[in-house]
Parts: structure tokens; sequence; C-alpha cells
């Protein structure tokens, strides 16, 4: 009877271990095949129907050469490093101040700021109002547009206050009677007791960044402003456009777009996925004190 | 009950001469909360009147019927129904197999005997939620363009051959796998989390007990994680309204706004590519008091559980 149940369990484990490899296998696979077809012939790709194990012969890297040396593309690097460090000081910078004032003990008007930061979690003006404020505020067309209006999330700020509500009081009051301002303290005792949560800050903000192309498409007009995944939407639009349609009549930079598709995903995808794994510990921790605290 | 207390400027003035510092720091941020949340809710106002940018918000004349003319036409019109349709049908399926999906893959996870091995599959099933959504769109638009080896797989099993994405009926499908793919690993951390804090001696008395390994998953792991997955549970239907806009706005096409045109694309559309200002905020608010109930609703739900409210 015993012996029975352990073999039924064994049996198990093996569909377990052999289910996790299939998702392994579906996980990777699409990414794998992107990268296989940036190495490809374009031709003899086009001709390709199916799934891809190896690069179609002769291996070219003329993709990536053309990436690197696009204009747009370049520019978009450069417009989205600005607003990721640029973004990133302010968010942190807001945010931390935010969660810090929370957390002190004794301001009277306190509570009626809290609730005036909740409230917005629940009523937005949404797409049209903001918008026109971006517009009234004479922001349209400028990066801060994509750094402004995003400065503080309130999750984040909800999960940052957390931290710092972890810290005991008595740290911060023998400061303040060691006559340290608030902004020694938060400088000198809470930043450094919360590293975890700020590198948890740091990945959502970041990663937000790093994303963020429909803010852009709606507040930016000029090429030259737009930040690296609003190009390669663009590009990748042109390039999804002639795949649907028919293949003649397709202009010169459609047919580019279908030549670099693959490569620009590579190009553009491959710094993140090679730091996540590192900051694995952290966003395990952030994702906890998120959900229970958002 | 605590006694109101009296508005005293007096005290107020102290207060603020004793905090001051404190309160300089949360200048800037009472600052940002003004000019970027409500600046615009106070725009919310063109939703009444019939805006035109030349004579600014409060210029602008009142909208007909007290105001409440684009909420009329809106109501009256076709694509009501079919917006209001599209979003729920999208955030309920994505609900009913998104929601278990992470759960059934951590339960799976914790199985694993081999940590190095769980380890290497946990950290692979996190990738595609760091891949950006314009990425992984074009991912899913190659994949199911005639061309693309997913359409290819499905007609070596008698599926269609054309690109899926020209067909309504095959929208809501391939957005709620992708969002699976995408999703099923991140969303399966606070499961392994809630896991790994089951105390071990319950899995030791149910052994002694005689219970099987599925007994154990019934009466110790099931009840161990259940607060977390009802909390999940409330907080996800607590977002019913909000359905993944820039995803849709990716993924969609004119062919297709039958099953895919969802209320926030419908307002991206009339605001920002029409001009119809006014209309567009008029449904936009719809939504967010729609979703501003469903919330409250929920919080209330959850609130009843006791142990963890949604705040």
């Amino acid at each position: 009877m015993v012996r029975k149940k352990i073999t039924a369990y064994q049996i198990f484990s093996i569909f377990n271990i052999v289910f996790m490899l299939f998702i392994i296998l579906i996980t990777a696979y699409p990414i794998y095949y992107i990268v296989l077809a940036s190495f490809s012939d374009p031709g003899g790709l086009s001709r390709h129907v199916g799934l891809l194990w190896a690069p179609i012969k002769p291996y070219t890297t003329s993709a990536y050469e053309t990436v690197f040396r696009n204009p747009l593309i370049i520019t978009g690097f450069r417009n989205t490093a600005f607003v990721l460090t640029v973004g990133l000081l302010v968010n942190l910078t807001l945010t931390m101040l935010g969660a810090f004032f929370l957390t002190i003990k004794g301001p009277r008007l306190k509570n009626v700021i809290a609730i005036m930061i909740i409230f917005t979690m629940y009523f937005s003006g949404g797409l049209i109002p903001s918008y026109l404020n971006i517009k009234s505020l004479g922001l349209l067309d400028s990066l801060w547009a994509l750094i402004l209006p995003g400065a503080i999330s309130t999750t984040n700020l909800i999960i940052m206050k957390s931290a710092f509500a972890a810290i005991p009081d008595s740290l911060i009051e023998s400061a303040r009677l060691d006559g340290a301002s608030y902004t020694q303290i938060l400088i000198r005792v809470m930043v450094p007791l919360s590293k975890a949560t700020i590198a948890v800050m740091v990945l959502y903000y970041g990663v937000g960044h790093w994303n963020e192309w429909f803010n852009a498409s709606i507040y930016l007009r000029n090429g030259e402003k737009f930040p690296l995944q609003l190009v390669v939407r663009n590009i990748l639009k042109l390039a999804g456009n002639s795949a649907m349609g028919s293949g003649a009549g397709m202009d010169e930079m459609a047919q580019l777009a279908e030549l670099i598709k693959y490569a620009l995903i590579v190009v553009t995808t491959t710094p993140i996925l090679v730091l996540y794994p590192f900051l694995q510990k952290h966003f395990v921790k952030g994702v906890m004190v998120g959900a229970i605290k958002g | 009950m605590r006694k109101k207390k009296r508005f005293d400027l007096r005290v107020l003035g102290k207060d603020l001469k004793k905090y001051s510092d404190a309160y300089v720091m949360a200048l800037p941020v009472i600052l940002f909360y003004l000019v970027f949340c409500y600046k615009p809710l106070y725009g919310i106002l063109i939703a009444f009147k019939d805006f035109s940018p030349a004579a600014g918000i409060w210029g602008s004349d009142w909208a007909a019927n007290h105001g409440f003319q684009h909420f009329i036409d809106f109501f009256q019109s076709y694509y009501f129904g079919r917006i209001l349709k599209n979003t729920l049908v999208i955030s309920l399926t994505s609900i009913l197999f998104g929601f278990p999906a992470p759960i059934i893959l951590a339960l799976l996870l914790n199985e694993l005997k081999n940590e190095k091995f769980k380890r290497i599959t946990q950290t692979v099933s996190y990738m595609p939620h760091f891949i950006s959504i314009v990425v992984v769109c074009s991912m899913i638009q190659m994949f199911t363009s005639n061309k693309g080896f997913i359409t290819y797989l499905l007609s070596l099993v008698g599926g269609p051959d054309f690109s899926l994405l020209t067909k309504p009926e095959y929208f809501v499908p391939i957005y709620v796998l992708s969002g699976i793919w995408q999703e099923i690993g991140w969303g399966a951390i606070i499961y392994l989390a809630a896991l790994s804090g089951i105390d071990q001696q319950l899995y030791e008395a149910a052994k002694i007990d005689g219970a099987g390994k599925w007994k154990q998953m019934l009466h110790v792991t099931l009840p161990g994680i259940s607060g977390t997955i009802i909390i999940m549970l409330l907080l996800r239907l607590g977002s019913v309204m909000n359905v993944g806009f820039e995803k849709v706005m990716l993924l969609y096409n004119e062919g297709i706004y039958d099953t895919a045109d969802v209320i926030s694309t419908f307002v991206y559309r009339k605001g920002l590519l029409d001009f119809q200002w006014s209309y567009s905020a008029a449904v936009g608010i719809f939504n967010s008091v729609v979703n501003f109930g469903v919330v409250m609703i929920f919080n209330k739900i959850s609130k009843k559980y006791g142990e963890v409210s949604l705040w």
C-alpha cells in the first residue's frame, strides 16, 4: 500500500520535470528564434516557414551593422539613457522624500497629505485631461514630459514608506536630539538602512523608463527626441505592415525594417535580460512587500 | 472616538514652525501631486463642456442637457456596448486562465527536489516579464503572421494558415495566452514565498496521520496559501476594468475592432486622433467611476476576510 503511493508520486515527479522542461522550452524558444533569425541570411529567412533550430546560412551580421549605424536608433539609446538616469534621480528623490515625510511622527498636516496622496490611486484625470495638462505646461516635445508626470508612483511610495516604517523610531528621535535635520536623517540614517528596498525602486522605476513608449508617442513629435522603445515600435510597425500586406510595393524603409527587425529586438532587449538575473534576489523581496502593502 | 480638534491657526502655525524642515521636504512631493494629479482632475470638467482649446477649460461652454450630453451620446452609441463587452471579455478571460496559472506553476515548482533545476526554471520563467511590451507585441505579430512559426504549428494540426491577428476570433486567445506566457513566472513569485512560509512540521504531522502527497497538498499546502490566493484574486478583480491598454494598442488593427477595441483604446482614438476632447473625456470618466465602484466593492469584501485588507 505504502509502496504503491511512493511509486505514484515518483511518476508524478517525472512528469513534473518533463513539464518544467516544456515550460523552459516555450518560454525560451521565441527568444531563441529571434536570436537565430537575426544572424540568418535575409533572403533565406523570408522564404523560410516554420521552426528554426539554427541560423539560415550564409550567416551574417549585416543587420547588426545596420542597426548600430542607424541614427534614429543611436539617438533613441541616448534619449532613453537621459530619461533613465535623470528620471531615476527624480523618482528616487521624490519617492524617498514623500515616504520619509509620511513616517515622521508629529506633523499635524501629515494625515491630510497622506489622504491627498492615497486619493490619487483611485481617481485620476485620465488620458485626455493629462494630455491637456502636459500641453498647458508647455512640456510637449520635451523629454521632461516622460520624466515629470510619472515622478512618483504612489504604489512605490507606499512600498518605500513601509521600509522606512520598519526602522525603529528611536533612531530618528536620538538623531533629532543630536540636532540633525530631517534631511540629514534621511540621508544618513534612512537611506543606508533601506538599501534593499531602494534597489527594488531602481528596478521598478528603471524598467518603466526603459520600456516607455506610449507617453512618448503622444507627447513627442520630433523624431530626434524619441526614446528607444518608440523608435523600435515605429520600425517594427513598418516591418509588420509589410509582412501583413503583399510583398510587392514595399518602400525602402519597410525593406530596411524587415531586414533589421530581429537584430533590433536583440540589441534593445539584451541589456535588461543580462541584468535581471543579478537583481533576482531583490525583486523577489520587492514583490512581497508590494503585494502585501500595495 | 476621538474628539474633533478645533481648527486653530495658531496651533497650525506652531506646528508648521516646529516641523518646518519636514514640511520643506514634503513640498516638492505635494507640488508633484497638485500639478500632475490634481490639475488633470480639474481637467475632467471638459467632459461636461464643449471644450475648445482656444476658450480653455473654464471658458468653454457647458454641454447640452445640463452638461451630460457627451455621456448621453456615448450611452446611446453603437460603441458603448461593443467596448464595454470587449473590455469585460478580455479582462475576465485573462483572470479565468491567467490567475490560476502562476498558482499551478508555483505548486509544481515547489515539488521539484533538485534546487538547482528549480532555480533555473524560475529564472527562465521570469525572463519574458522583462521584455518590453513593444517587443513582445511585435514578436506576437511575427509569430502569428502567415509565415510565423505559431501559425505554422497550428496549420500542422489542421488549424488556420493565415495571419491570426487579421481575424477577430483569435484576438482574445492570443491576448490571454501571450499574457500567461509573459507573466506566469513573475506571478508565481508571491505564491512560492507563501509556500516557503508553511510550517514544515505540519507536513510531518500529516505524514504521521497517514496522509499521502495528494492529501498533504489538499489539507496542508492549499490552506497554507489560501490567504495569499484570496488577496491576490481580490486585487485582480478590483482592476477588472483595466485592460492592458498598451498591449491592445500594439496588437489590434481596424479589421478586428469587433473583439479588440476596449474602453481605453476608444478614448485614445476619439480624443487624441479625432480631437473629440470632451466626448472622449466623458468616456474616460465613465470608466473611472465604474472602476472605483468595483475597487470599493472588493475592498469591502477583503476587509470582511479580516486578516489582511488591501491597505
